[in-house]
């Protein structure tokens, strides 16, 4: 069987920022990814990125995405596109599917960054054509170039509710609406500035209540909801549109790690199910880090930032750096990981990640570690 | 009334003269100067280095709201396209006797061409007024947002931000 000391899952910001760090450091490593393209949800991203230098701030995302993967080209980092990882074990041998036959490569170490899948919301005529993640619309429309329609509703006003919806109208298309069931916008205000300036409108206390048309989407049904997110029927408002996109939120993509035995935390906040980790993003299955969404949903800044932490965690692990030179490095960049989660919008991805790290601890000392 | 960007997508006017971005209005008046409007205190520091006068800063940590010091403020728009919240404009309310001139960021095909007339919206992409295209800038620098001038009759100065999106094909 073929050996290596590092395989990371997922070649998005998290996989490649953790195989860049680690490669640089010494490690032996290949990256696996299921898709044909490498990047992740990066080269979707065609705007400018918040943050720091250091987060790549004021650079369109996948311009941030050729960057890594020349990093990780430059390094010699073999990145496996087309093999979806199927199965990891204790002894940490990755089975991956490749040219059509399943493979096996034994590793010392794991970083699973698998990212986030889109949640949906059901409602009448959920199932009809017409009703699209808005994920699966951002692939669309920027990277393979198609508008999926040209009324859009809005179902959310997270940043990607926001963000997708001014894409849409930069592809061309009419934003008619934003609903949001809170009664605030979820995401950043200079995001719904530019949406407000291209005067749409967004509804909030306002659901999706029902698609109609025969053969695909030819109307949206919305209404009010009380405190209780129930519809207060007699509010119901109809709107003339060919596309719901749906932006409520993501999941962490657990399933591969749900394969280990690994100790998992439910944070709301960050998305759901997590693996339990510590600073180092070492789960509780030891050898197995996780970075990127998987380890609670973030932004993109903050994915690039786990991996790198990760990365150089595992290079210290694995000897390739004195534990001194590893700590300093990971100190630095946690301080400006932390400083990207103060503020308003900061705060809850700050304790939903405190949450995870003190469990990780009880979970440790009831191990007797 | 507008109870604030939370509610409804764009500042009100208490939470602008509370920011530190955002200039006094005998400032506006005086002098060609640039006008954040960035109220959140969310991760983003690109502004502080996209000056070169020094007149904008955020420090640490990196969610401070942008601080303008209006004084060393000389107007030159280098700012505008580097905010990725596309937060930024300039003003020049003295452009003539009649018009003042609003520099703003865009990223929508078709740009607009320099001497047409547009319509001039607000904060809420309503309609206030007919408005001059001055200017189409968009060097490479900008990595793709265009920075567009118009101008449009000085009472306005505090409303108009942008301008209707023009549909139709792509011209660049």
């Amino acid at each position: 069987m073929k050996e290596v000391e590092l395989a990371v899952i997922g070649a998005g910001p998290a996989g490649l920022s953790g195989a860049i760090e680690s490669a640089k450091k010494g490690v032996n490593v290949v990256v696996f990814d299921e898709n044909k393209r490498p990047g992740g949800q990066l080269f979707k991203q065609i705007h400018k990125f918040f943050g720091s230098k250091e987060h790549m701030a004021g650079i369109r995302g996948f311009k941030i995405g050729e960057m890594l993967l020349e990093e990780a080209n430059k390094l010699g980092i073999p990145v496996y596109l087309d093999s979806p990882v199927i199965g990891i074990n204790k002894d940490k041998v990755v089975a991956y599917v490749r040219d059509e036959k399943i493979q096996y490569i034994v590793t010392k170490k794991i970083l699973v960054a698998t990212g986030a899948m889109e949640n949906v919301i059901q409602f009448p005529g959920w199932t009809l054509p017409g009703v699209m993640g808005a994920g699966a619309v951002q692939t669309m429309i920027n990277i393979e170039r198609v508008l999926p329609g040209k009324r859009i509703l809005m179902v959310g006003t997270g940043n990607v509710g926001l963000i997708v919806s001014y894409q849409l109208m930069q592809a061309g298309a009419e934003v008619i609406a934003l609903v949001e069931a809170k009664p605030e916008i979820g995401g950043y205000g200079v995001h719904a500035s530019k949406i407000k300036r291209a005067n749409v409108p967004i509804y909030l206390k306002h659901t999706i209540a029902q698609a109609e048309g025969k053969n695909f989407v030819e109307k949206a049904v919305i209404a009010e909801v009380d405190n209780n997110f129930k519809i207060i029927s007699g509010t119901e408002k109809e709107l003339k549109v060919d596309l719901i996109c749906l932006a409520v939120g993501l999941s962490p993509l657990i399933e591969l790690i749900n394969l280990l035995d690994c100790k998992q935390i439910y944070v709301s906040e960050l998305g759901g199910w997590i693996p339990l980790h510590d600073e180092n993003m070492e789960t509780a299955c030891k050898g197995v880090y996780v970075a990127g969404d998987v380890s609670g949903v973030e932004e993109a800044s903050s994915a690039l930032d786990k991996g790198r932490i990760a990365g150089i965690a595992i290079a210290e692990s694995l000897q390739h750096i004195p534990i001194e030179a590893a700590s300093r490095e990971i100190d630095g960049i946690r301080t400006r990981l932390n400083e990207l989660r103060c503020g308003p919008f900061g705060e809850v991805s700050l304790q939903g990640n405190n949450k995870i790290y003190q469990a990780m601890r009880r979970w440790e000392n009831e191990q007797g570690n | 009334m507008n109870r604030g960007i939370s509610f409804s997508g764009t500042p009100s006017e208490e939470e602008l003269e509370k920011s530190p971005g955002y200039p006094p209005e005998e400032i506006q008046r005086k002098k060609k100067v640039v006008i954040i409007e960035c109220i959140q205190e969310i991760p983003c520091n690109p502004c502080e280095e996209a000056c070169k006068f020094g007149a904008i800063s955020v420090g640490k940590p990196i969610t401070n709201l942008p601080q303008v010091d209006f004084e060393k403020c000389i107007g030159c728009g280098q700012c505008i396209a580097k905010c990725p919240g596309l937060a930024i404009y300039l003003l020049d309310y003295n452009y003539n006797e009649d018009d003042a001139a609003i520099s703003f960021p865009y990223e929508y095909y078709p740009f607009p061409n320099e001497g047409e007339t547009v319509n001039a919206v607000d904060r809420k992409g309503n309609f206030v007024s007919k408005g001059k295209v001055i200017k189409v800038s968009n060097p490479k620098v900008n990595e793709c947002t265009a920075v567009i001038t118009i101008t449009f009759p000085k009472q306005y100065y505090k409303e108009i931000r942008s301008i209707e999106r023009i549909r139709g094909e792509k011209n660049v």
